[in-house]
Parts: structure tokens; sequence; C-alpha cells
């Protein structure tokens, strides 16, 4: 019946609620589209606020300051604590945690985009896995944090390291955009240009293949909320009574994470996959749950007769 | 670590860290702070464009 196939594309094509906060995130924090025309970036005063997400403040875009720009800015340029940088960060990450990751993140976006792409997905052995998974907070401590604090050079002013030689998202919101509308620019583009796009490409390769590598490996503003992720305001709950331990959850986590067992896991982005899948609604997310527990329930399920 | 498993003690970990993060918003507003995350971020960033 041509009716009941139609409803059968239009299900296909449903966008999930994920998709949508995530397109409209990367729509509103990057609303100046005049400067995407003009190869120029927005000088107004919201500017002086730092967005809760990784957003280069020079993507054409933007109307926001980037908070791992801004903090290396105020450690290795004015050489001060950054009282209102890390204020706004741990602000967000207290309120959200990894939220920021799951629903507003455009570089989250771009690396869900790119696992659509039919390839086949790589499962990342353990041994692997959770060791790499630290190296995000080595990231934030080394690149973020001590090089700009600690590093003097001639000038006085620290180079933002993270900004220079890793981010992703600044090669593709700012770097790219601005090197197409700006012949100047283009002529000074150098080696350090053609490294931040290899680091880019790379990214989005394993991105192919492995869901959000660079969230799970590299992302320091990542490691920032995943500090505050047990805690936050907005957390997630499992309810024993209702988990019968099929595992679905687990297996439809982009994040690999064992929610029967942590189900607030500091590298949990909360983009609701597992409530999506969950057969019998055990799995609840928002604001102050009554019963969630910052290192998740031990004793989600199959101890149910060991507490009696 | 089986106190800060507690409902309350996670409640005031997370009303300390709340009111310890607007304290130093406000701090760094009355440091003129906000000005020179304004100053940096009205400018294209050479280092984070890859230009150097």
């Amino acid at each position: 019946m041509p009716g009941v196939h139609w409803n059968r594309i239009k299900q296909k094509r449903k966008i999930s609620f994920q998709r949508k906060i995530q397109f409209i995130s990367a729509a509103v924090f990057n609303g100046y589209g005049a400067g995407f025309v003009k190869g120029k970036i927005y000088t107004g005063g919201s500017k002086a606020v730092c967005v809760p997400l990784l957003n280069c403040y020079s993507c054409p875009g933007a109307l926001g300051a980037c908070p791992v720009g801004s903090l290396q800015t105020a450690l290795g340029a004015r050489h001060h604590f950054p009282f209102y940088v890390l204020g706004t960060m741990m602000l967000f990450g207290i309120l959200l945690g990894r939220l920021i990751c799951g629903l507003l993140c455009p570089f989250g976006l771009v690396q869900d985009l790119m696992h659509k792409i039919p390839v086949p997905k790589w499962s990342v052995p353990k041994k692997i896995d959770r060791p790499m998974r630290y190296l995000k907070y080595v990231v934030l401590l080394s690149t973020v944090i001590l090089l700009p604090a600690l590093v003097v050079t001639k000038t006085g002013i620290t180079p933002p390291y993270f900004c220079k030689y890793i981010c992703p998202a600044g090669t593709l919101g700012g770097g790219i955009p601005q090197m197409i509308a700006n012949p100047a620019l283009r002529n000074l583009a150098g080696m350090l240009f053609s490294w931040k796009v290899l680091v880019l490409l790379l990214i989005l390769l394993l991105s192919m293949f492995i869901h959000r590598p660079f969230c799970r490996y590299l992302c320091p503003l990542g490691a920032f909320y995943a500090l505050f992720n047990r805690f936050a305001f907005y957390q997630m709950s499992l309810n024993e009574r209702k988990c019968t331990g099929c595992k679905k959850c687990e297996r439809s986590c982009p994040m690999a994470v064992e929610i029967t067992r942590e189900i607030n896991s500091s590298e949990c982005i909360r983009c609701g996959k597992c409530k999506a899948v969950c057969p019998e609604g055990a799995i609840s997310l928002g604001f102050l749950l009554k019963n969630s527990k910052p290192y998740g329930d031990y004793r989600a399920y199959g101890t149910r007769s060991r507490r009696r | 670590m089986e106190r800060i498993k507690s409902g309350k003690m996670i409640n005031v970990v997370r009303s300390v860290v709340l009111v310890m993060s607007v304290l130093l918003i406000g701090t760094g507003v009355m440091n003129q702070e906000h000005t020179e995350v304004l100053q940096k971020a009205v400018k294209i960033c050479l280092e984070c464009i890859g230009i150097g």
C-alpha cells in the first residue's frame, strides 16, 4: 500500500530530538550570517560572554567567546587567575555537565553526522579505550592550563597551544571559512594551517568508524565538564525495579558507557539514546532527579533478590 | 566515598560549586575580565585559524 510505504519513509527520515537541538544550537551560537559572506567576525558586546561549548571566536558567525580559547588567553597573555572564564565554565558544568557535549556542541554534531556515513564501525577494545580516555585530561592540563600559565616567551604572550596545534573545531569553524572568504589570509597560510587541516581530517575520518573520537579522547572542554557530570544538576537515573538487565541501553550508547553499572559516568554525554531504546522505561533524565546517584546504581539489576 | 554518595552530600557539593562559580564570575566582572575576553574575541585569532 502506498500509504504504508510513505509512512515508512517518513519514519526513517524522522529527525531525533537530539539532532534538532544540535542544529538549533549550532545556528544560534553562530548566528552572525553576514560574517560568512563578508569574511569578517562579529564584534558586538555579546562576545564578552563565554558560550558553554567549543565554538571558535574566529568563526565568522560566532556570537560569543570560546571558553577554552578565553582560558588560555587569560593564563597566557594576561597572566592572571581567570576568575571570570573559570567561573563561567564551572557554572555551565554544574548546571548541565556533559549535556553540553551531547546536545549543544557543534563539533559534536559534525562527528555525529560523520558517523552516519555507512562504513564498518569499530568497537575500540576496552584495554585501549579506557586509558585513552584519560588523554583529554592530559590535553586540558597541559595545553590549556600549564603551558599557557608557565611558559614564558620573549613577547610575554604565550600562544594558546590547544587552539594553535590541536583544535579541529577552530579549523573547521574559523580557519577554513576565513581562508575561503579572505584572500589576504589565504596567502599567509603555511605549514601550521596544513597541520591543523591534517588533524581535522584525521578526526573526521576517525569519526566515520568510531563514535565521537574527539569527545572521547581529546576534547579539553569535555574533560572539564566530565569532572562535574556526576554532581551536575542535570542527571540521569535508572529505576532498578523496572530494569531487567537486557543491556539494550549499553549496546546503543555512543560513548560506550556501562549504563547499568554507572549511569552518571563522567563519559556520558546525555544524548538520551539509552532512554529511547529502553523497553521498560527504566531510564529518566532531568534536573534534580530524586533517585539519581553520582556513581550510578551498582545494584541496578540482578541484585534485587540479594536485597530482600 | 560513602559520604559523597549520599544525596545530602551531593546537594551540598552542588550548592557549593554553584555559589563558587557565581562568586568567581562576580569577581571576574569586577576585575573587568569580561572586557579582556571581548578584546580577544573581536579580533581574528591567527593561532586559532592556523596562521600562527
